[in-house]
């Protein structure tokens, strides 16, 4: 992407933030909903326009591990790792789907097509163990389901996704 | 008009509309987090095809969760004037037939039916309300969950909904309206039972032009889904609450907290707050009231430490969630240094029905001190996992056995997890406990959101510590360093044990640590930071003395696979650092 095209988003997504309150944290969470990721560009953006260091603005994205600092894949699968999931099997659903990724944690396939991470609690924990491909909930995920969930989306490979 | 006028003519129109709709068949489905997980919208989207396709005049609504989360997706089908039948484990493929069923009159025909819910009977199906899974519950909070569709404030307000906020502005003071509460008997439900007009109280004294009612909706408890569940299922009455509370403390201002991501939540919570100022209800001068009071919905990363007070305040300024010290307290200096009141979300869903029907109905209901009732997430090993509202004054055995149905994979209950992480675990003998606040803490539990998690015997507590630990470990918000560290040499130390290759000393490197954790650390976070594992000492320790001593898990549950999710690594952050030959100086 262009870097005039990238910053344009950024500026739309910090600018056209519906809510009355506006901060540093609130406008990260907006580029983060526009882009899925927080490139240099967006730490710049907001700093000046919170009037706030580039350094402050750091320190709140590197805080909250949700923002990430490169593109994510195509796809985004998260795996429940909570407590009622971990009970009902999600270490051996984990490894599941590292297998069938070609991973061993958290992270992002080699070609680019999935991101994986781990999820405290999806809050579907009457439906333990829970995973979501693209924020879509899958719950009583048994091994099998899992494979199919992503093999259904390395099919996709880059196509559709949970990008907007 | 007077405000009370003003209100009848808002609850007319929105009579007058549900009762338009009740003269067609109406069709529901749960689409909350359970039910979105089971996959409801798979199903609501067949209803919505085969509806409009056979051209039948039926609303295909979308509601929230009833509680029987282990049903879902659930289906409920009301002919006009009928109870409501409802289909449960529903699929798309379903559809067809149950639509079907219900053509014909034969609604048994359609799959499996969990029963009926209101007045009337339909081709004797069982009645849910005379199940003890109903019968043993009082829904007060979640009156509507499950009833009324999320995403249009007529239906709440046909159901009762708003008349409280009414009645606070028109017939009351805001003295009167804080009695009204203390007298009610209502705790708070975030964690630490503080009576919440008490701490309403708080903020009435300050006259500073600025003050704000927080609603906290961090729900960061894994286990627990209530907040949510609310929010999803009854906005509302999440929003009046708060409304209410705007009223009785002079606050002009109100900010839904939610984590980021859940978006059911999220969007249900800014849409009934924009329909609620379309109605009146909320911006200048309420019901000609001459009260106004505005309110949005903010966010937070992930971050269990922002469901902390003064971590909140952080948060909602846009900076790290980090626990301030106190005092001063929120009520004397919160958000941008305003007075604040914060409480959880369950809280202020009651505050609607204390209003209306006053605080002594609702202090006859509950146990002792504890008024009022319990919202329950029952997970884990049982056969019907669920949120239930239920009295204080059951036992925690009634809850698991009688409502949840009792452990699914056979075998005991071995422990109950409460409370979130912090709460650490209970052992069987729990079962007899009351749910009562003071009776809980007693026995050393902890009621906290509301979360039960049930393990059977198959279960080794070392392998649930773990889970615990390590959440609370990758959760700690790095500002007090014997919760930081101390967490890290925690985990470190029970990874050792879990894989049987833990030292003599383990135990009471472990107790060393969490006594520092508990004396020097500014937040619960730190200072309860040791419970999961002091807890199931004190009821297992006998678990850890085999993986110690004979080298081996005694459930074979340990499986000594320790994936958990990490924080942002400095690798991540590269575009951080300054390139070569840029300067030294830190970017400005
Ligand atoms: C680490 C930590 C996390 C907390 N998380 C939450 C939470 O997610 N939701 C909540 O309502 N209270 C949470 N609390 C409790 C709040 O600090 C606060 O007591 C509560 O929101 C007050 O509301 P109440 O009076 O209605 O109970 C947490 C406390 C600590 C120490
Ligand atoms: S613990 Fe997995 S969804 Fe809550």
């Amino acid at each position: 992407m262009a870097d005039d095209a990238l910053r344009a988003r950024i500026v739309r997504a910090v600018t056209e933030q519906p809510q009355p309150t506006v901060t540093v944290l609130s406008s990260l969470l907006a580029i983060e909903d526009e882009l899925g990721w927080i490139p240099q560009e967006a730490i710049e953006e907001v700093a000046s326009r919170q009037s706030v260091t580039q350094n402050d603005v750091w320190a709140v994205a590197s805080f909250y591990p949700n923002f990430r600092f490169s593109p994510p894949g195509t796809h985004m699968v998260e795996v429940c790792w909570g407590p009622t999931c971990h009970l009902m099997g999600a270490q051996r659903l984990l490894e599941r789907v590292h297998d069938a990724l070609g991973l061993d944690g958290e992270g992002d396939t080699a070609d680019g097509a999935v991101t994986l991470r781990y999820n405290t609690c999806l809050g579907a924990c009457g439906q333990a163990p829970v995973v979501s491909a693209d924020h879509h909930l899958l719950g009583r995920a048994s091994a099998e389901a899992v494979d199919a969930l992503v093999a259904g989306l390395r099919a996709a490979g880059r196509n559709g996704g949970h990008q907007r | 008009m007077t405000v009370a006028e003003k209100f009848q003519s808002i609850q007319d129109a929105a009579q007058a509309h549900v009762a338009a709709q009740e003269s067609r068949t109406r069709i529901r489905v749960g689409v909350a987090l359970c039910g979105h997980a089971a996959g409801a919208f798979a199903v609501l989207d067949a209803l919505r095809g085969e509806a409009a396709s056979r051209g039948l005049d039926a609303a295909v609504q979308e509601v929230g969760c009833i509680g029987f989360c282990y049903a879902e997706p659930l289906v409920d089908v009301q002919a006009p004037g009928g109870p409501r039948v409802f289909y449960r484990n529903v699929t798309p493929q379903q559809v067809p037939t149950i639509l079907d069923a219900v053509a014909s009159g034969r609604w048994q025909d359609a799959g499996e039916v969990l029963g009926t819910l209101g007045e009337g009977s339909v081709d004797s199906i069982a009645r849910i309300e005379d199940g003890d899974q109903w019968r043993l519950q009082a829904r007060i909070a979640t009156r509507n969950c499950g009833s009324v569709d999320p995403g249009d404030i007529r239906e709440y307000i046909a159901a009762g909904g708003y008349a409280g906020l009414a009645k606070s502005l028109s017939d009351m003071t805001q003295e009167e309206l804080i009695e009204e509460i203390k007298s009610s008997g209502l705790r708070g439900r975030g964690g630490a039972a503080f009576p919440t007009g008490v701490k309403w109280g708080f903020l009435q004294g300050s006259n500073r032009p600025n003050k704000y009612v927080l609603v906290n909706c961090e729900e960061g408890d894994p286990g627990a889904y209530n907040d949510k569940g609310l929010i999803e299922s009854d906005p509302h009455t999440v929003v009046e609450g708060t409304i209410i509370a705007g009223r009785a403390t002079g606050a002009n201002y109100g900010y839904i907290f939610i984590r980021h991501g859940h978006d059911g939540p999220i969007d249900r919570a800014k849409e009934a707050i924009l329909q609620a100022y379309e109605q009146g209800l909320l911006g200048e001068d309420i019901l000609g009231s001459g009260f106004s009071f505005d309110m949005e919905v903010a966010l937070t990363g992930d971050s269990y430490v922002a469901g902390e007070e003064t971590a909140l305040m952080e948060a909602i300024e846009g900076k790290r969630s980090m626990p301030r010290f106190r005092p001063p307290f929120p009520a004397q200096a919160g958000v941008w240094g305003n007075p604040s009141n914060i409480n959880n979300v369950k809280t202020l869903a009651y505050v609607p029905e204390v209003v209306r029907l006053g605080g002594e109905w609702f202090s006859e209901i509950g146990y002792e001190r504890s008024k009022g009732t319990a919202i329950l997430c029952l997970t884990g090993d049982v056969n019907y996992p669920g949120m239930y509202e239920v009295p204080f004054g059951l036992t925690l055995g009634q809850v698991v056995n009688d409502i949840a149905g009792g452990v699914a994979s056979g075998g005991a209950v071995k422990l109950l997890q409460t409370g979130g992480p912090l709460g650490g675990v209970l052992g069987p003998d729990s079962l007899e406990i009351t749910l009562d606040y003071e009776l809980m803490s007693q026995a050393g539990a902890i009621l906290g959101s509301g979360g039960i998690i049930v393990a059977s015997e198959d279960v080794c507590a070392v392998d649930l510590a773990w889970n615990m630990v390590a959440f609370c470990q990758y959760e700690s918000c790095g500002k007090c360093f014997p919760c930081r560290l101390g967490m890290t040499h925690l985990l470190d130390t029970l990874e050792r044990i879990a894989s049987n290759a833990g030292r003599a000393a383990d135990l009471d490197l472990m107790r060393t640590i969490g006594k520092t954790m508990g004396m020097g650390s500014l937040c619960g976070h730190g200072q309860l930071g040791f419970n999961p594992i002091s807890s199931s000492l004190r009821h297992f320790e006998e678990d850890f003395r085999v993986h110690l001593e004979e080298g081996r898990c005694p459930t074979g549950s340990c499986t000594a696979r320790f994936h958990r999710p990490t924080r942002t690594s400095p690798t991540a952050v590269a575009g951080w650092y300054v390139e070569e030959g840029a300067g030294t100086t830190p970017k400005a």
